[in-house]
Parts: structure tokens; sequence; C-alpha cells
């Protein structure tokens, strides 16, 4: 295929999926919009008032950060999941596994997807943030990077869900059993500095840390861990997910008999 | 002519062990009507789950009009159109959708695709389903569907794998019809089909699988010619006797008042007709049982 064809075919997937997700908005943007404003509402406007400050801001604006980088992770990941073990279920998968694109453009067609689903869920949460607070983002460009770059990580690890799922049940454990139980344990709600040391440094292993921590730095210009550090590992986490993503879709492991 | 599909040495063992294909030769020339049949399980649907890359082989090769499925992959793909035994496409996608997407996958640009998709759903009785939910249609619907989605992208072989499976005779015709149209344009076409009428309609040539080998690879009327003994379907006015025997002849009664009579070809119908009036039977009509090609799969696969 030439480079004109290959960009129609990934264009294709991209367009087939975000219409996807918003022909069933009712299923992927309603609930996360939902959910968001009754945290902003109980722990933003009800608890966070009794909170106080945390790390020189209100509790409200130091918990929206997360929230959003919350709503973006889980959609970004559960569209591509969903999305992808559902074509193989319905088989509808064979459409493109016999076409001639290539496994780049099958993979980055269906990232974007789930990263247009991040992004869009991340916008609305953070358009309902703006009735609780108010957001002066300091840092643009970090903010930017580190939602895009932490779209794509989770977009390819969806996916690679969606290649072992053999039923729904394997489709939700990964997004209820580990990440949203990451994203609670990764500062969203706190700031490390008023754990114990040891369970300080506990959730220094926890990925999820770094991300919400790199994306309140963005916006609120402060964070519990290093920047820089941040960024290599989703970068690092991202290469190994996309070097996974193609070697299953090389060797055609649970995709092909 | 060059060959639409070449098959050498092809072997295929699952990952449970079972050896669906022993390493069978295949050659379909462009422009043929080729079908491929075989009992289930004989390897058929594997043969093309390989070709369209479905499945991954074992050993051997695969070529598709010159393009091998091992260095050539995706020029080989694009000659390709397939339609599979199951559905599957979105139950929620709408039948316009299915086929602009797939044109889409292919590299085709939106207008072509939306040529393209007119021309095929048109052709197929599908236009005024365009805006439908595929999940909505009938079970011919669907097969048409899925004929229409495989042509999208005019391929030049066309591989369909029972594509009339509970399709109501009418509908069965039709789709014939459409089939023999797009061959005769130059679609090289290649079906498995369970109903063995159609193949014998369709078919120039032919190749039987079982049990992972090619049994017979060959060309229709040759196979055809194989046939040695007719069967006849005799109706009567009457209620037949109880002994309905014929000296010299193989009888059958399959009902109060019909007989089936098999002779061999070439023999003399006369001496059917002097033995039953002799009986005082009166035909009423006849017909040939179908149907030929049945009766030589049988034998073919009973000889193995």
């Amino acid at each position: 295929m030439t480079a004109r064809e290959q960009w129609i075919a990934f264009a294709t997937i991209v367009r087939k999926e975000i219409r996807r997700f918003l022909r069933i908005w009712m299923q992927t943007l309603l609930p996360p919009a939902i959910t968001m404003s009754l945290y902003f509402v109980i722990f933003g406007a009800l608890i966070g008032s009794r909170i106080g400050e945390m790390g020189g801001f209100s509790y409200m604006e130091f918990v929206v950060p997360g929230l959003i980088m919350m709503s973006v992770i889980t959609n970004a990941y559960s569209n591509v999941v969903s999305s992808f073990f559902g074509a193989k279920f319905q088989r509808f998968v064979e459409e493109i596994l016999v076409s001639p694109m290539s496994n780049n453009t099958v993979l980055w067609g269906y990232v974007l997807g789930g990263v247009a689903r991040g992004l869009l869920v991340g916008l609305i949460v953070t358009l309902l943030s703006l009735f609780f607070t108010r957001l002066h983002i300091q840092h643009t460009l970090v903010t930017v990077a580190i939602v895009l770059m932490t779209s794509v990580m989770f977009s390819l690890a969806g996916f690679i869900n969606a290649v072992y799922a053999n039923n729904f049940d394997d489709v939700s454990i990964v997004p209820v059993f580990v990440l949203t139980p990451l994203t609670y344990l990764g500062g969203v709600f706190y700031s490390i500095d008023m754990l114990p040391e040891f369970w300080a440094n506990v959730s220094r292993l926890n990925p999820m840390l770094y991300i919400v921590n790199a994306f309140r730095y963005g916006v609120l210009g402060v964070s519990d861990v290093d920047v820089g550090t941040a960024f290599a590992m989703v970068a690092v986490f991202t290469l190994l997910a996309y070097g996974y993503c193609m070697h299953l879709l090389n060797s055609g492991k649970r995709l092909r008999q | 002519m060059s060959k639409a599909l070449e098959i050498k040495g092809l072997r295929k063992v699952y990952d449970n062990g079972f050896e669906a294909l022993k390493g069978i030769d295949l050659s379909v020339e462009e422009g043929d009507f080729f079908a491929l049949l075989g009992p289930n399980g004989a390897g058929k649907s594997t043969t093309i789950g390989i070709i369209c890359s479905l499945v991954k082989k074992t050993a051997g090769s695969v070529n598709v009009f010159g393009h091998s499925i091992d260095s050539e992959l995706a020029l080989a793909k694009k000659e390709i159109g397939v339609v599979p035994q199951e559905f599957n496409f979105s139950n929620f996608e709408t039948v316009w959708d299915i086929v602009v997407n797939q044109a889409g996958y292919y590299g085709l640009s939106r207008d072509i695709a939306a040529q393209r998709a007119e021309q095929y759903l048109r052709q197929l009785d599908l236009w005024d389903k365009r805006n439908v939910a595929s999940r909505m249609l009938s079970g011919g619907m669907k097969r048409r569907l899925m004929i229409a989605r495989a042509l999208v992208h005019e391929p030049r072989l066309l591989i369909l794998d029972e594509p009339t499976a509970g399709v109501d005779i009418e509908l069965r015709r039709s789709m014939w019809a459409f089939l023999k149209d797009i061959n005769r344009r130059g679609t090289t076409i290649i079906l498995t089909t369970h109903y063995l009428e159609e193949a014998e309609s369709l078919c120039r040539n032919i190749a039987i699988i079982d049990s992972g080998e090619i049994a017979e690879n060959t060309a229709m009327k040759t196979l055809l010619k194989q046939l040695h003994r007719e069967t006849f379907i005799l109706d009567s006015k009457d209620p037949l006797p109880e002994d309905i025997a014929l000296d010299g002849f193989d009888t059958q009664q399959t009902d109060e008042q019909m007989l089936e009579v098999a002779i061999d070809k070439g023999a003399s119908l006369n001496s059917l007709f002097a033995a039953l009036s002799a009986r005082g039977i009166e035909v009423t009509s006849m017909r040939n049982k179908a149907n030929r090609l049945e009766e030589l799969f049988v034998a073919l696969l009973d000889k193995k």
C-alpha cells in the first residue's frame, strides 16, 4: 500500500472509533461527567471546605488535576480495550486482518481513537470543574505533553488487554482492579508529603503518582515528584507497550489461529 | 494464462496437535470458477483462512497472482476478497458504513468507496437497507452484505466460503446469477459449498478435499464423466405393488407411488419401461435425481 493508502486506512479506523464512542455517548461520555461532578461536589466542595489548604492551594484546586487525569487514563484505556475486544468477539476484527494495511496503521488507528476519547472526556471534566474552581494553567506545554503521552500509553495498554481478553470480565478487570486503585493511591486526593515515610516510599513505586503529579505541575506548578522523571517514565512505558503491541500484531498471537 | 492461486505443500498443524492440512497442492487459473468441496472438518476453511492470512500455516507456500503471502503479503491481500462462512461484521454499524469502511481499509478514497458501495449495494439489492444496522438484516441480506463488502475493493480473486448457506432457493439462484456475471467479467472465484448442485452448476474446475488431503482435482466435466450410474425418480399413476423388484434393475421404493431406479449410464431406458409395463405400472413423470455430483462425491470419499 502507498503512504496515501495507509493514511486513508488509518483515517478510516480513527473515524470509525470516534463515531463509535460518540454513538454510545450514554456509556462513554456521560458516566465520567456525572462521576467527576460528584467528586467535585463531595470531595471538593463539601468535604474539601473542611480540609483547608493542601500544598498552598484550596483542596478543590488540588484534586481537580488528578481527577481530570484519572478520567483521561480510564477512558483512553477503556475505549481501546472495549472496542478492539468487541471487534474480536464479533469477529469483525477479520475485516482488518484480511486487509493490506500495515500493523502500525491498525495499532495507531485504535490508539488515536483511545486518545480522542481520553482527551474529550478530559475536556468535559475540565469544563465541569470550572463550575467549582478556577484553573490557571502554569505550564501549558507540560500539561499538553503529559496528557497526550499518558493517553497514548494507556491506549496501548488497553490494546494489549484486548488482545489477551477472552471475555467481557477480562476487559473490566484492569480498569476496576488496577487502574482505579492505583490512581486513587497515586496522590489524586492527597500529597504524599502527608504520608509516613514508609508509605510515601511505597507510593513512589506507583507509576500513577508520577503521571498525576506531572499533570498537577502543569496546571498548578507544584509536584511531589520530579517532573522529568515522570516524563521519562511515561516515555519508557509507552515505548515498551508499543513494542509489545507490535509483537502481538506481527506474531498474530491470539488474533490469527 | 497466469495462476490466480498456487498452493504447494501446504500444511497446518493446530496448537492442539490436529493436522488440518497434510501438504496439499492446489492451482487455480485466472478467470476460473473453482469449487473446493469436502465434508465438514476436511480442511476447506483452514485452506481459505491461510490464503486470507487469518490462519498461520505450518509449512508450504501460497501465491496469489504471483505474490507470495510470505514475502508480499500486502500485495497478495489486495488481490483477495473473502466472504467467510460466519457473519463477521459489527452488529451496530449500518450496511453503508460496513462497506465504505472496508474500502477505506484497502486505501480507497471516500469518493471511490461511496461510488463502489452504491454500485454493489444496488447490484445485491441492499441499497434500500443502506442505513439499517446490520443486525436488523435477514440471513440472506447478511450474506449479500458480506459479498458487497468483499467486492468493494474489486479483488481479482473472490473466495466464498459457503455463501448460500441458509439462503432460500430463489435468493440462491439470484446470487448464482450475480456470481456468474462477475466471473464472466474476469473475477476468479473459489467457492466452497455444501450444495453440490451449486458447484455443478457454477464451477468449471473442482478439488475435493478430505481429511486434509486433496482427494480429486480436475475439471468438473471430467469428474462427472466418471459417473457410471444415474438415478431416476419415477412417479406412478397408481400405488405401487408391495414387491416392486424389477429384474436387472436396482430399485428402491421411496413413497407409495414413487420409485427410484439406478441405471448404468448409456443403458437403454426402453427395457426399464418394458419391465414396468409388464408389472402394470403406469409412469406419469420421470426426473433425474439431484444431483450427480453428490453421488460422485460420496463415491470418492468412500473410496478413500
